[in-house]
């Protein structure tokens, strides 16, 4: 049995009398995407602002490489190399690319007695970054703002995959965005995975979930109803899940108009992700 | 270009290659370039003849424009850092009149009094930041706050301590002459003098672009300003980052306030008297965004410029200076304009 990366184990949070988050186990491997599903307070949040330190549980254990941790802000958690990437991004849109990348961690160069900011440096790392995921940007000194909203998670992603993130932890990456951005960014996940990193990837949408993910951990008010591999679950069987019985009627109805579209999508997009993925396999060897 | 040559970089064609110019039309000061012009051109032709085109002139308005580019500069650092600081007109009263009781009173040399004034002027600085970021309030009702505060302490003070309002006689207090010629003493170019806060007023403005663009504290600067949680989630240090740049605003008042004090060989308990709001507007026709998180030193710079001219252009153009009021309104109002449009279609350019 492979050693999971991260893992929590009968994981609760009480916020007063208020339970967040009760008894949830997960785990994730490198190399691996694990979903975690849920709808609208289901507990994601909670369980994400845990895992990424900003949050710690009120019971349970919390297992980073085998070990025991716990950690007392993002900053801590991010030292051990579990990086979060929130939906608002963390991205100054009147700043260029390169500028946001190394905010808060700048490349420095000596000069006479001075540290100078290294443009050059992070220019071209920035550049060659984003590259090494497949994204070709124009300009490392043009603002974050000029970018569309798939782009900026891949600049966020490929910032915390540069500086060594061994768990990715993506918080709704694809949520706001239109179908081709989505498919950016989930291409970009499954990038990640390729390059060893154990990926959380939170999302409400069944359809992106099953386009990259390994496993699928799904949450219901606060409680887990399992992790399930691919197989295991159907596309079907995971939104009857994640939505209540009674809202299932509704939704079904509500289903059958755009899962057609949304199938095929899934499809092209599953073999457009392969493509991708064995050419980079293939460009490494 | 060695990197282009072993790894050939695949053209992308949305890629337009960003020329000299273009790159030029991006920078927030360039608004204000094309706005000193235009006020430059409009004074040469209204005021060519009356002196305004003569070396002469030229002091006169740099003179005008260093005060208040001294400020413009530091206050574009901390407004970039996405803060006000309103406190700098009555820090100018305050830090010029504790320099002149120590020295006047108490018999400290001044440059022991003026250094003393400078310690107390930062650690009113950092107390403002400490406030801003202990009560999160907009620092705008923070030093608002402290703008009444310092200057009824100055008044206040002196009044107890001196009886007078305005001290003089500086020249004759020991350390004089070493003060005067570090910071009031004249460059003489043909038949003018340039008076040397000029040169302070370039070396303050190199210095803050230096800051801004070529270190990591310059990029911790934008990105507080552009979001400060982000930059804090990233591990920018915030707090510590904005007591310094209150800090600076208050080292440029002091700076401002020991250049007039010597200049003029007396301290006043009003002076600096609505240069907070002077300041801000350089900065804006600067270029420099209200709301944080983009700006320039050298626009700052130039603010100052069209300011100091708008004003000296005035007096030379002979307008009778009831009207001065109006036409430095009238002016801000075009130089703002021409800032906006020229960034406007910089960024239409650039996109």
């Amino acid at each position: 049995m492979k050693q999971s990366m991260l893992e929590v184990r009968n994981i609760s949070k009480y916020f007063g009398n208020v339970v967040a988050l009760s008894d949830v186990s997960m785990n994730v491997h490198k190399g691996e995407v694990m979903c975690l599903l849920g709808d609208n307070g289901a507990g994601k949040s909670t369980l994400i602002k845990i895992l990424s330190g900003v949050h710690r549980s009120s019971e349970g254990q919390y297992l980073f490489e085998g070990k025991d941790v716990s950690f007392t802000s993002p900053r801590h958690a991010l030292d051990h190399g579990i990086a979060t990437v929130y939906q608002d991004l963390a991205m100054i849109p009147l700043m260029s690319i390169a500028r946001n990348f190394f905010l808060g961690s700048e490349p420095i160069k000596k000069v006479g007695p001075f540290n100078m900011f290294d443009r050059k440096f992070a220019d071209d790392a920035a550049r060659e970054e984003m590259r090494k995921m497949g994204i070709d940007i124009r300009d490392p000194s043009q603002p974050v703002g000029t970018l569309s909203g798939g782009e900026r998670q891949s600049v966020a992603i490929a910032r915390a995959v540069y500086f060594g993130a061994k768990v990715l932890i993506l918080d709704e990456p694809t949520a706001a965005l239109g179908v081709k951005q989505a498919g950016t960014v989930l291409r970009y996940i499954a990038q990640s995975r390729a390059r060893g990193i154990a990926v959380i990837f939170i999302t409400h949408n069944p359809h992106h979930a099953y386009a990259v993910g390994d496993r699928f951990t799904i949450l219901k008010r606060g409680r887990t109803l399992g992790t399930f591999t691919k197989d295991e679950l159907p596309r079907e069987e995971m939104v009857r899940m994640m939505s209540g019985q009674d809202e299932l009627e509704a939704l079904t109805h509500e289903l059958v108009e755009f899962q057609h579209t949304d199938e095929l999508y899934a499809e092209s997009q599953m073999a457009e992700i392969d493509q991708q993925l064995s050419s980079t396999l293939s460009k490494m060897e | 270009m060695a990197a282009q040559t072993t790894t050939p970089r695949t053209q992308d064609d949305r890629l337009v290659e960003a020329g000299f110019l273009k790159r030029m039309l991006s920078r927030p000061e360039l608004g204000a370039l094309g706005g000193a012009v235009l006020v430059w051109v409009f004074f040469a032709l209204v005021a060519g003849d009356r002196g305004f085109l003569t070396i002469r002139g030229a002091a006169s308005y740099l003179e005008v424009s260093s005060h208040l580019g001294i400020l413009a500069v530091a206050v574009a650092l901390l407004m970039i850092g996405g803060e006000f600081d309103l406190s700098i007109g009555s820090m100018i009263g305050w830090a010029g009149m504790v320099m002149a009781i120590l020295a006047s009173q108490w018999g400290v040399p001044l440059y022991i009094g003026a250094i003393l004034s400078l310690v107390i002027a930062m650690g009113v600085g950092a107390l403002n930041g400490y406030m801003v970021l202990r009560t999160k309030l907009p620092s705008f009702i923070i030093t608002l706050a402290s703008l009444f505060v310092l200057r009824g302490l100055t008044i206040g003070l002196t009044r107890t301590l001196t009886g007078v309002t305005n001290i003089g006689g500086m020249a004759d207090l020991p350390g004089y002459e070493l003060m005067r010629v570090i910071f009031a003493s004249d460059i003489p170019i043909g038949e003018a003098n340039f008076p040397i806060s000029i040169i302070w007023w370039f070396a303050v403005a190199a210095i803050g672009t230096w800051v801004l663009i070529r270190t990591k504290v310059g990029n911790w600067i934008f990105g507080t300003g552009g979001d400060q949680n982000a930059a804090r989630n990233v591990g920018v240090p915030v707090a510590k980052l904005k007591i310094g740049l209150f800090m600076t605003t208050a080292f440029a008042a002091w700076l401002v306030a020991v250049i007039q004090v010597i200049g003029s060989k007396s301290a006043n308990v009003l002076r600096g008297e609505q240069q907070e709001f002077t300041a801000i507007i350089a900065t804006v026709i600067g270029g420099t965004l209200l709301t944080g998180g983009y700006g320039s030193a050298v626009g700052a710079l130039l603010g100052a410029l069209i300011f100091g001219m708008t004003k000296q252009g005035i007096v030379f153009w002979g307008i009778d200076s009831d009207w001065f009021q109006v036409f430095l309104g009238v002016t801000l109002i075009i130089a703002v304009l021409v800032n906006n449009y020229i960034r406007k279609r910089a960024e239409e350019a650039r996109q």
